[in-house]
């Protein structure tokens, strides 16, 4: 496609419009080359799509706190996309990355945001970890109708045209969870103990709601310890005294470590105690030590031992990229699934325009996620199964329980 | 306490008790070489956490050395000294780089070190990577000791108070006790006359600060045994550390140790009592509401003018 045809097209735009609509209809081949995709077709935006490429935004933080827990997702979509280029790009456009970073600093989030949208244009923008940055980039992307890829198990309680969640929502998580230690373990007494903030607060809400009206228990105490709090004596205490069946734990970053070291040195380990957590991946391992988590369980979605042929490629693929000692959460996997989601979207849509890829993509079924099938509702959210993992000394789990497919709820009934 | 037998109620007590005394030894040790830094020289070092964080580095990088070679048993004392020299080593040289350049312009001091220390965690980061990371602890630091089958106390806690002992009376011995200490509250009270009378202050400015330095190094690698290490990690500690020297009156190691002891205490009988964070808030308003009514701290004493 030359640059005369090119500006021929723009000229016409009226006409191309249609065009593009027709031909989007009828090209939903993956082997598509950028001759067959007109620029001026597939871009009616005004977004960073030339006949050769596309740019897209990778947006975590590489500084600051949320460090520890955004590289994971940073390499996972770095990877997605390099596969996603080796394979002949989308539309026959090699994808170029433009990589920000958010600084764990909300506002931070927000700024570069609508750098990557009004300056660099960018066709997708993979990124935000936290629920906080989340929220500060949601006003951005709206305005500027950006399209975000969004990694990370969350709270819920949310849903845009803009943004894609590829991570749980809360009940995905939490509900099998619970049931299945109240069916396996008899658990008839809960402690919840969290982080203090929205994440925590309000898995533990619904976990509430679920315990007490659902499974006919008593939650017994319920907790949250400040941000970076690394002292854990006196809830510990607590704990020992109310003797409750299971401990169900949401905290997070270097509390996390601080409370399994300081756990298992007061004397509570698997052996007497059955504990349950939503905050503890693979990564989170490395720091908390496999030995003060042995015999613990973890609820999520994806471990890195899941065996399936997806995954087992997926790993070998992730580790030769970013070296045999890396290890894979659940959020690393949701990361490298958004780059392939929105590769499919386009190609359904067979345009960049964001418009059109968001009316595209719900209802598409992902048969090669490393955490097997999965199938995108249309709220947005996908279409997952929730796991039960056992941690063994090793940093990795033993999967004890897996759940059917569950439909995502953002906004349940009876939860709120 | 209705419907919890009597035995598990004296059990708790004991338990509890010690969480206290285990979080003043934390507190202490996190705020003693700030006490010797800012009570003694009146420079407020923000990058006191990142020498924590350099001691906790310097014990993770030794475990992974003595995983090696498996002495694992062993390492962790030399893993404490290792801590010990490499923050004094470094804190020396920030001293003579950077701290004696400013020490006539103490709000300086606050925004260099506080530089220094957003620096010192991108350093961290590069080099050893934004994942956190644990030591690999020697098998009797972990689990729990237990007098009898229903009370168990940590043993790193223990340990953590053991140390917390032996660095206060090393820096008693030494500040009040040895030529330098001497030397050093010589400087403190009257720079020009120690000067005067043949002291080198620069020097002792210098010993002084890489002390400060190098016990925060100990401090870092005490934590190993509580939490991981992050190249952020010393932000944790930081503001915990001010508000212990600052409550217990900046130029008085009593006052450290007096205001570690009633912070401990208040805040863990608080939290047992309430919920976590709300133990963490009245803790604090009740120290905003003393420093209020008392500005210099429990424990007032002259600082160098």
């Amino acid at each position: 496609m030359s640059k005369y045809d090119r500006r021929q097209f723009m000229k016409t735009a009226g006409a191309v419009v249609g065009a593009s609509l027709a031909l989007g209809m009828s090209a939903g081949v993956s082997n598509a080359f950028a001759a067959d995709f007109a620029t001026a077709k597939v871009n009616t935006t005004k977004l960073a799509v030339t006949d050769k490429t596309v740019k897209v935004g990778i947006l975590h933080s590489s500084t600051g706190t949320m460090a520890i827990s955004e590289t994971g997702s940073i390499q996972a979509e770095k990877l997605a996309i390099a596969q996603i280029n080796a394979s002949g790009g989308i539309l026959g456009r090699k994808i170029e990355i433009i990589q920000e970073d958010g600084a764990s600093d909300w506002p931070t989030f927000a700024e570069k945001s609508k750098k990557l949208l009004e300056n660099d244009h960018t066709a997708a923008v993979f990124g935000c970890w936290t629920s906080a940055s989340r929220k500060a980039a949601l006003p951005v992307f709206e305005k500027d109708n950006g399209l975000l890829f969004y990694p990370t198990f969350y709270e819920g309680l949310e849903q845009s045209k803009n943004v894609f969640y590829t991570g749980q929502e809360a009940t995905q998580q939490i509900l099998a969870g619970l049931d299945w230690v109240a069916k396996e373990k008899k658990a008839k007494t809960y402690y919840l103990i969290g982080s203090d903030y929205i994440w925590p607060r309000t898995s533990m809400k619904i976990a509430r709601k679920h315990i007490e009206q659902h499974l006919g228990g008593k939650v017994v105490g319920e907790e949250y310890v400040a941000l970076g709090d690394t002292q854990f004596g006196s809830v510990i205490n607590k704990i020992k005294l109310k003797k409750p069946d299971v401990i169900y734990a949401a905290v997070v970053g270097g509390s996390n470590v601080a409370w399994f070291k300081q756990l298992n040195a007061a004397g509570i380990n698997s052996k007497k105690q059955t504990l349950l957590t939503i905050s503890v991946t693979e990564d989170e391992v490395l720091g908390i030590g496999g030995e003060n988590l042995e015999g613990f369980y973890s609820a999520m979605k994806y471990f890195q031992s899941v065996k399936n042929p997806n995954n087992e490629k997926f790993v070998a693929d992730f580790k030769k990229m970013w070296g045999p000692k890396s290890v894979i959460g659940d959020v690393t996997q949701a990361a490298y699934l958004g780059p392939w989601l929105w590769k499919a979207a386009v190609e359904r849509a067979g345009s960049f325009d964001v418009d059109k890829v968001v009316v595209a993509l719900p209802g598409y079924e992902m048969k090669t996620a490393p955490e097997g099938y999965v199938k995108v509702d249309p709220n947005h959210h996908l279409w997952s199964k929730a796991r039960i993992g056992k941690w063994r000394a090793d940093g990795q789990v033993d999967v004890v329980y897996e759940s059917p497919l569950i439909k995502p709820d953002p906004f349940p009934k009876g939860y709120q | 306490m209705f419907g919890y037998s009597m035995a598990d109620i004296g059990n708790i007590v004991v338990m509890q008790g010690f969480s206290g005394l285990s979080l003043f030894s934390v507190l202490l040790l996190m705020a003693l070489g700030l006490a010797i830094i800012f009570g003694q020289m009146g420079v407020i070092n923000m990058a006191h956490g990142e020498f924590m964080t350099i001691g906790a580095y310097t014990t993770v990088f030794l475990s992974k050395l003595a995983v090696k070679y498996d002495i694992v048993n062993y390492y962790f004392v030399f893993a404490i000294i290792a801590a010990f020299i490499i923050a004094f080593a470094i804190g020396y040289l920030v001293e003579f780089v950077l701290i004696r350049h400013l020490y006539k312009r103490p709000l300086d001091t606050l925004l260099a070190t506080w530089g220094l220390s957003l620096v010192m965690q991108q350093i961290f980061r590069s080099t050893f990577g934004a994942k956190e990371v644990s030591a690999e602890l020697p098998q009797w630091l972990l689990g729990a000791f237990q007098p009898t089958s229903d009370i168990e106390i940590p043993i790193n806690g223990v340990f953590v108070m053991g140390l917390a002992a032996v660095v206060t009376f090393g820096v008693f011995l030494f500040m009040f006790r040895s030529r330098w200490g001497l030397n050093v509250r010589a400087t403190v009270q009257n720079r020009v006359m120690a000067g005067a009378v043949g002291i080198n202050t620069k020097k002792v400015d210098r010993v002084t600060f890489a002390l400060g330095c190098g016990i925060a190094g100990v401090a870092g690698a005490a934590f190993t045994t509580i939490a991981s290490t992050g190249p952020t990690t010393g932000s944790l500690y930081i503001v915990d550390s001010f508000m212990v020297v600052v409550f217990g009156g900046a130029a008085s190691l009593m006052g450290t140790i007096a205001s570690a002891f009633g912070i401990a205490q208040a805040q863990s009988i608080l939290q047992f009592f309430m919920t976590s964070s709300m133990g963490k808030v009245t803790t604090l308003l009740v120290i905003v509401l003393i420093l209020m009514m008392k500005p210099e701290g429990l424990f007032a004493a002259k600082v160098r003018k």
